[in-house]
């Protein structure tokens, strides 16, 4: 595991630094882009790590049924989009 | 009288076949007229408006349905899938209207109580619409809004013992057949197993972190009944490795047209009449192979050039059996055809033990292996089977560390290429030329 995907801090800052940076052109991610925030890290060792960002409402799944994909929490389509309160 | 007027559904009422049409309009009718009392947490015309729905699509040619969303339950990223209706204002039942994936038990076997429990729950928190084991082989729930997830999800996991089911980028619900719970040709516990990786295989279940889908299905013998060979990134097959299990008197009796032995095990008695039964028609000419004869009363079984099609056995249970050394085959990247086409399985794994004392050990290394490869090198939803095809079959038999066998090729002699590793050759590429010049001049 990398320094930087071992520090839990500098890992999620570089997260959501990354994500922040590209929120005008996107808000959803697939997983796999996430190895370009840690390009010397196994998908297996990143995993953990995001999944906990998602555990502590860093950021959030959405779901097309068949493909998931990872944005930052609040960012993009809402429920509120969706007519739901 | 029906909330809306459905002339185009009523049509697919009139075919000979049990109409999902029909089932709609008499739970649309049971929820209005709620002879239980029910308090329905979610709108009580939402199926007349799902029919309603449906009708305008079918008139217009295209769908009011959108997919996807950020719903779900806390901490799992599959199980639940967004699902919206672009005329809320005409269908204000079916506005909000998610789909809830439910974990079947292995085997699909159910206690009434538990049956009851799930569907008296969906009627009290859904409407009550339920596809029992449709393509992904999970309980679906058809219809919900998203208040009611974390309710369902509750219920689900405290009371009644059940989690949810895959979607997204996940491993999806694993399935199986039956098994040796009660069919005598399943070669492993498939039921065990299933079991075993559901469990084993939480975190991707629910977690998502793959390039797209992943599916595991089991059969417990190459019948297939599961169609894992077609229907799955990951196909566990049961098979042997000794010979088929001859009874000489049973077959007679078969030969001999003996009641007590029908052929096909008695499929369609009193319904079809298939006339006498030929062995030789009905048997030895439709081996594959041509693996079998019957000779001065005696049949002969070449079981080293059995494929394993089951046919013989499945025509005369009574005199054919199984083998006894017994484990599964694994294949790998078959799919349905969005890109380059359907794909069945490759065989990528000819036989393995089914060990359950040790964790399934065999089984779960290839497994990971695999995995680690496709999350590498997957591109955005790419399936295992098109990974495969992009980078060879060779990559993959690389990646798990198998070497290449004889059951690996499909078809002999066709490419007549073969692209060596520096390491797979003695003395690698160098060479010393000198040497070689001693016996070539030029």
């Amino acid at each position: 595991m990398s320094d930087l995907l071992a520090n839990k801090e500098a890992a999620t800052a570089a997260v959501v630094d990354w994500m922040t940076k590209k929120a005008g052109t996107k808000t959803k991610f697939y997983f796999n882009d996430f190895s370009k925030v840690f390009p010397d890290d196994k998908p297996r060792e990143i995993k953990k790590v995001v999944n906990k960002l998602v555990e502590e409402g860093v950021l959030e799944y959405w779901s097309s049924g068949s493909t998931t994909m990872y944005g930052l929490k609040g960012s993009g389509i809402q429920h509120s989009s969706e007519g739901e309160e | 009288m029906a909330k809306h007027e459905t002339p185009l559904l009523d049509q697919l009422e009139s075919g000979p076949w049990p109409s999902f049409v029909s089932d709609l309009k008499a739970q649309a009718e049971k929820r209005a007229k709620n002879v239980e009392g029910v308090e329905f947490q979610i709108p009580q015309d939402c199926v007349a408006d799902l029919l309603g729905v449906l009708e305008l699509s079918y008139k217009h040619g295209r769908t009011h349905w959108k997919h996807g969303g950020i719903v779900g339950v806390f901490g799992y990223g599959g199980g639940v899938i967004g699902r919206y209706c672009d005329q809320p204002k005409l269908f204000p039942g079916v506005e909000h209207f998610h789909t809830m994936r439910v974990n079947q038990p292995a085997g699909k076997y159910y206690t009434t109580e538990y049956l009851r429990t799930l569907t008296k729950l969906w009627d009290l928190r859904g409407s009550g619409v339920t596809n029992m084991h449709g393509a992904t082989g999970d309980i679906i729930l058809l219809g919900t809004t998203t208040p009611q997830l974390e309710e369902v999800f509750w219920t689900l996991t405290h009371d009644m013992g059940q989690d949810l089911g895959g979607s997204g980028s996940n491993l999806r619900t694993p399935a199986d057949c039956l098994g040796q719970s009660r069919c005598e040709y399943a070669c492993y516990d498939t039921n065990a197993l299933v079991y075993f990786l559901t469990n084993q295989y939480q975190d991707e279940l629910h977690r998502p972190a793959f390039p797209y889908k992943f599916k595991f299905k089991l059969d417990g013998c190459p019948n297939c009944c599961v169609a894992s060979i077609a229907r799955s990134d990951m196909s566990f097959i049961g098979t042997w490795r000794d010979n088929i299990r001859i009874n000489q008197d049973a077959v007679n009796k078969y030969v001999e047209n003996d009641a007590k032995y029908p052929a096909n095990a008695g499929a369609f008695r009193g319904s079809r009449n298939w006339g006498k039964f030929d062995l030789e028609k009905e048997v030895l000419a439709l081996c594959p192979t041509k693996c079998m004869k019957f000779e001065n009363k005696k049949l002969f079984i070449d079981n080293a050039n059995c494929t394993r099609c089951m046919h013989c056995i499945n025509v005369m249970p009574r005199a054919l059996k199984i083998g006894k050394d017994t484990g599964l085959s694994i294949l790998c990247g078959a799919k349905a055809p969005i890109l380059d086409g359907a794909q069945m399985g490759s065989l990528l794994v000819p036989f393995v033990e089914v060990n359950p004392d040790n964790d399934y050990e065999a089984i779960t290394s290839v497994i990971e292996n695999v995995w680690d490869w496709w999350m590498e090198e997957g591109k955005n939803r790419e399936r295992l089977g098109e990974l495969i095809m992009r980078q060879g079959f060779q990559k993959l038999l690389e990646v798990t560390g198998i070497e290449a066998k004889p059951q690996h090729v499909s078809y002999p002699r066709t490419n007549p290429y073969i692209f060596w590793k520096e390491d797979e050759v003695t003395g690698g590429w160098e060479r010393d030329v000198d040497e070689y010049r001693k016996h070539h001049l030029r």
